[in-house]
């Protein structure tokens, strides 16, 4: 991670009163008050909610994606699969 | 974990599994992935995918949200000059939308694990490529009316079908993008109309923009079906619906009786109905030019990515101060970055 | 600072123009406002601000087309006055420089609308029913610069730097903020020290130093209002008006 850039959080909006959350997708902001202002400006600019949760994505626990299909289990708590599980220097290419 | 074996070199090797286990768990994988895609199903980010699917959508999505950053520079050049004030507050509007649907194409990109910066990275260094349509210039005024009928319409026939694609978030994401849309093509319209029905130097204006961006909208669909690399494969994992042939037809049939309605021409002498056919023959596209500005010979290439680059860089000591500042008050922020 | 003009006593015919002449001055603040964040577009830090900067620009974009129609075309308004005509304060006009420049004049500016639109929604004059409405944009507006003064205050080195610097170079625009404007029946006086406290108070959490600077231009007092703007003024209007006034009598 270099100093510029800044965390991912999931956005859940409620459309409205008596609907509850749903998500809305992710943005990057430095801190959860910005986070909540920047879904706010992205994610309901055209009114789409009445109210925003805003959660680090990195606290997210999840369970595995189709629990009713076993082979897909095992896929689910392995991060070394995504590239970006691995750290690499900078300046190196074609990795 | 008990008993870890010696080195598993497979992909999706776990310690203490022989390789033939790892290849009929990969088989079992692989099974399960493409029967889900022959049955319509989405594929969410934590299911299991060919690594092929993941780089092409990568691919795919990176590409389709630095065409919605870089769009908005030809746009933003007339937000300053736009002639009325209600212009000007739907010109701001639409170029507002397309930095919010970069947004969701980065966030559904993401889902695939390869995180904005990395993306933005690729972009700046054009090793990752944006629409083509982006390398030609704005001129005129009537320039922000034709990107919107004949650019924003070539990009909404290639999207809707892109609603339907195999992989959720990406479907999901154009979902959004496209009832956002839709407003674009129209008012982009109603500014060609107004123009063409104004006075004489206004309806010129008009012409010349179409006739400027007629060609390098049908360009907008890529290369035809015999020599476009990605298609079928593409089209096997259903996250394209339609061959770029396909697609540009469709947009020539929607397009012709527009410009009519609109009382300009298209510059295309070849253009006739074929009711054998059922629809419009048009000219043969200059795929030279097409292939020249991919390769970054176009007007704006160099202009575009050094603008973007330029805002990147100037916006790093804002970027790092929001940064400092949360480490500061939340002590959250190296955390989330686990 | 000079004396107040009271001529709410001069006849209905006054009183008419003195509403105008306040709508025209809210109406060009705004509009001007708008046209500088316009400029940032495909420039900001990032994409993220990039659409709350818009969000910005085109709520005041809607103000000013509310209060030029009050006062004629909105467009002829907007595009064929000649620079001496606006009625604009001259902080509107500052151009945008850095973001931490940007920031300030919203800071400055924003704490300043809200307090006027909070007074003219209390009260029952001609623009209650339109502060309503523009109160609560103009609280967001607010809310956004004070969170970047804030992290860019507060950040690092450089942006506080940078910041410090801002706050410093605009703060002689600020004064003018609070002449009285015909056809506004509020108290400046209030205003202007509750516009003292809330900056001060913003300014001190992010580590800053409220400036000792004059708060007006030595050389005149709230000129703007009075039709007399900076040197940068007349290019970006230039900019603005030209396709506009090269297609004389066109719609659009």
């Amino acid at each position: 991670m270099t100093s510029d850039s800044w965390p991912l959080w999931e956005v859940f909006v409620r459309s409205r009163r008596g609907l509850s959350h749903t998500h809305a997708g992710s943005l990057h902001a430095p801190d959860a008050e910005m986070a909540l202002r920047n879904a706010r400006d992205l994610y309901t600019r055209r009114s789409e909610g009445v109210s925003i949760w805003v959660v680090p994505s990195t606290e997210i626990t999840a369970s595995s994606p189709d629990e009713k299909d076993p082979f897909f289990e095992p896929s689910a708590d392995k991060p070394y699969r995504h590239p970006t599980f691995y750290e690499i220097p900078e300046g190196v290419k074609h990795l | 974990m008990t008993a870890v074996t010696a080195g598993t070199t497979g992909t999706t090797g776990a310690p203490g599994v022989s390789d033939t286990a790892v290849a009929a768990t990969q088989a079992a994988y692989e099974a399960v992935f493409d029967a889900a895609v022959a049955a319509d199903e989405r594929i969410e980010p934590r299911d299991w995918m060919p690594e092929a699917y993941r780089a092409s959508l990568v691919r795919q999505i990176a590409q389709h949200a630095h065409s919605e950053i870089i769009g908005m520079q030809p746009e933003a050049n007339w937000i300053t000059r736009a002639p009325s004030l209600r212009r000007k507050a739907i010109l701001m509007a639409k170029v507002q939308d397309e930095a919010g649907h970069g947004l969701y194409l980065y966030s559904a990109a993401e889902t695939l694990g390869t995180s904005r910066d990395e993306l933005l990275d690729k972009l700046h260094s054009g090793r990752q490529k944006y629409s083509s349509i982006f390398n030609y210039p704005t001129l005129t005024w009537a320039d922000v009316g034709a990107i919107g009928w004949l650019v924003d319409g070539a990009a909404i026939t290639n999207q809707v079908p892109l609603c339907r694609c195999s992989y959720g978030p990406y479907a999901r994401a154009m979902v959004r993008v496209c009832k956002e849309e839709s407003f674009h093509q129209r008012q982009g319209y109603e500014a060609l109309l107004a123009l063409s029905n104004g006075t004489e130097a206004q309806h010129a204006m008009a012409q010349d923009a179409v006739d400027r961006w007629w060609w390098p909208s049908l360009m907008m669909f890529g290369p035809p079906d015999d020599e476009s690399t990605h298609t079928a494969q593409a089209m096997a994992w259903k996250i394209k619906r339609h061959t770029n042939d396909e697609l540009r037809q469709r947009f020539v049939d929607i397009a012709v009786p527009q410009a009519e309605a609109l009382g300009l021409t298209l510059p295309d002498p070849d253009l006739r109905w074929n009711e054998e056919r059922g629809h419009y023959d048009f000219g043969p596209i200059d795929w030279t030019e097409f292939w020249d500005v991919l390769k970054g010979n176009g007007p704006c290439n160099d202009q575009r990515l050094s603008r973007r680059r330029q805002a990147h860089e100037d916006g790093a000591w804002v970027r790092e101060a929001a940064a400092a500042y949360a480490e500061k008050h939340t002590g959250k922020h190296g955390e989330a970055q686990a | 600072m000079s004396t107040p003009d009271t001529r709410e006593t001069a006849g209905p015919g006054v009183e008419t123009s003195a509403i105008t002449a306040a709508a025209l001055a809210l109406g060009d603040d705004a509009l001007v406002l708008s046209h500088r964040l316009g400029e940032w577009a495909g420039s900001a830090p990032v994409l993220e601000e990039e659409v709350a900067l818009a969000n910005i620009a085109l709520d005041l974009l809607g103000q000013a087309r509310i209060l030029l129609s009050l006062v004629g075309d909105e467009d002829e308004l907007a595009y064929l006055r000649e620079e001496r005509s606006f009625r604009n304060a001259q902080l509107v006009e500052q151009p945008n420089g850095d973001f931490a420049h940007t920031i300030a004049r919203q800071l400055y500016f924003s704490t300043y609308q809200h307090l006027l639109y909070g007074q003219l929604a209390a009260g029952d004059g001609p623009f209650a029913g339109l502060a309503a409405k523009a109160v609560k944009e103009v609280a967001y507006h607010q809310d956004h610069a004070e969170h970047w003064t804030l992290r860019l205050g507060d950040g690092t080195p450089e942006s506080h730097d940078r910041m410090q610097r801002a706050c410093d170079t605009l703060w002689r625009y600020t004064g003018e903020l609070f002449q009285p404007v015909d056809g506004l029946d509020l108290d400046h006086t209030a205003m202007e020290s509750a516009w003292l406290d809330s900056v001060t108070a913003v300014l001190t959490k992010a580590t800053l130093t409220v400036p000792t600077g004059p708060r007006t231009g030595a050389w005149a007092a709230g000129a703007g209002r009075q039709g007399l703007h900076t040197e940068s003024f007349g290019r970006m209007l230039a900019e603005m008006q030209h396709l506009h006034r090269s297609h004389p009598g066109a719609t659009w």
